[in-house]
């Protein structure tokens, strides 16, 4: 349940923010993060922005989904 | 750092220990990435990682299922709940059942999307089921605080938040499991910081590292905690500095700390821990669906034979439950570890079925 995954800020708009969640646009909340900024990579976990990644960070935290899409797993 | 080397690591500094070791994770993630990587037959034969009360749906009480389930039954009441719950086996049936027999049941993907149907559908009585850890809890709080911008009278929260500190004290002071050191859970620790696990290292002198869930970076983890243990220097060491930091996020523990207050909580296979959960402030008292409802909580008996309290506690392993495999499977799970994806039952059913008998888990290490 505590899955967390990377996704690249596209516009923020007030407490929200559209984000690319792996190709999927997806709006989410920015309340717990709200110094994020367009372009910024983050942490989203259940519909919230939850931490900023560096954007080295988000691409081994893609390495992990991709291997867990692959196999089957959790959502 | 590689897999590869990571291993290499882990096996010097097992050899040069010697005797058995036990190390618990204490995230669902970790227990499913664990397995899935092959992790537990490619550490040497001394050292173990075993399961802990990580996943919020496993540790959830049979009462507190009970009550979600009852309060889903009742007319003019929509539920709506993260998908992992759906399935729980309550003493009378689960919510997809429920929502068979005409309940509404919802499956959302986020809090607010609770808080926004609330306020579409002013003729409902809409309950957010606010279960999870640290990292899901300010999504209940973020949430809370939009019903009262909003003003809406027709939401409130379910609230069987717990908190993993509490826990992993508790489970230390039974005395029933010996343990290493604590592989630390990384999502929770974005939120708490990891400085949170610094009271087991001062007062147990046992390891916590904290890491993320890629297998080398879990098999890294493995590596510093048998390093620390060869070393007899118990420490605290972030291994997951990419997204977590000492203090975590302040703006979502602030949230936390204005909407709730910590309570006394019951968990399976632990009872209740002083401190483990959260209720609501006064303030918001009016969005506690127990007290909105007049739930009384009570101790429902787990499932006959069923031994998910000891599964998520390191007592045994899936293997040595009788329902195991048999009466209970992912198609018709008996306990919460079964249902849950992230259950250590489950994901044991998954990757290391054929291995029955398995390891005697918490059978002591010193």
């Amino acid at each position: 349940m505590c899955l967390a995954v990377p996704a690249q800020v596209k516009n923020c708009d007030g407490n929200e923010a559209i984000v690319d969640l792996h190709g999927n646009r997806v709006r989410v909340s920015t309340v717990l993060s709200p110094e994020v900024k367009e372009g910024d990579w983050v942490l989203v976990h259940a519909g919230f922005v939850i931490q900023q990644l560096t954007p080295e960070a988000a691409a081994e935290t893609f390495a992990v989904l991709a291997d867990l899409v692959e196999k089957g797993g959790p959502p | 750092m590689t897999g590869h080397e990571a291993l290499d690591r882990l096996r010097s500094a097992a050899a040069a220990v010697g005797r058995p070791m036990a190390f618990m994770e204490v995230c669902g993630t970790h227990t499913v990435q664990a397995f899935r990587c092959g992790l537990h037959s490619l550490m040497p034969g001394n050292v173990r990682l075993i399961s802990g009360p990580g996943c919020p749906v496993c540790v959830t009480s049979q009462g507190d299922i009970d009550m979600l389930i009852e309060l889903a039954r009742r007319p003019g009441v929509t539920l709506c709940t993260y998908g992992d719950m759906l399935r729980v086996t309550g003493t009378d049936g689960n919510l997809e059942e429920a929502r068979t027999m005409g309940a509404d049941v919802r499956v959302v993907y986020c809090s607010l999307e609770a808080v926004k149907l609330a306020g579409a559908e002013a003729t409902r009585e809409v309950v957010f089921a606010g279960v999870g850890f640290e990292t899901t809890t300010p999504a209940t709080a973020a949430a809370a605080l939009e019903a009262e911008r909003l003003g809406l009278r027709n939401f409130s929260v379910l609230v069987s938040h717990k908190r993993i500190l509490p826990a992993m004290r508790a489970l230390l002071e039974s005395g029933q499991v010996k343990v290493d050191g604590f592989l630390c859970p990384g999502h929770v620790a974005v939120i708490t910081g990891y400085a949170t696990f610094a009271p087991i290292v001062r007062r147990y002198g046992l390891s916590c590292v904290v890491a993320g869930f890629e297998g080398a970076q879990i098999a890294m983890g493995m590596a510093r905690l048998v390093e620390l243990v060869r070393d007899g220097q118990p420490a605290l060491e972030n291994l997951y500095p990419q997204v977590v930091t000492r203090w975590g996020n302040r703006r979502a523990q602030n949230l936390m700390r204005r909407v709730f207050r910590p309570v006394g909580a019951r968990w399976r296979g632990l009872g209740s821990i002083v401190d483990s959960g959260l209720a609501f402030r006064s303030r918001y008292a009016r969005f506690d669906a127990q007290r909105r409802y007049e739930l009384t909580p009570v101790e429902s008996a787990e499932p006959p034979g069923c031994r998910c309290g000891d599964v998520i506690t390191g007592r045994c392993t899936p293997a040595e439950c009788k329902l195991f495999g048999a009466a209970c499977t992912p198609v018709c799970p008996i306990g919460p570890c079964m249902v849950s994806s992230e259950g250590t039952c489950q994901a044991w059913f998954k990757y290391r079925r054929q291995d029955k008998a398995g390891v005697p888990a918490g059978a002591g290490s010193n």
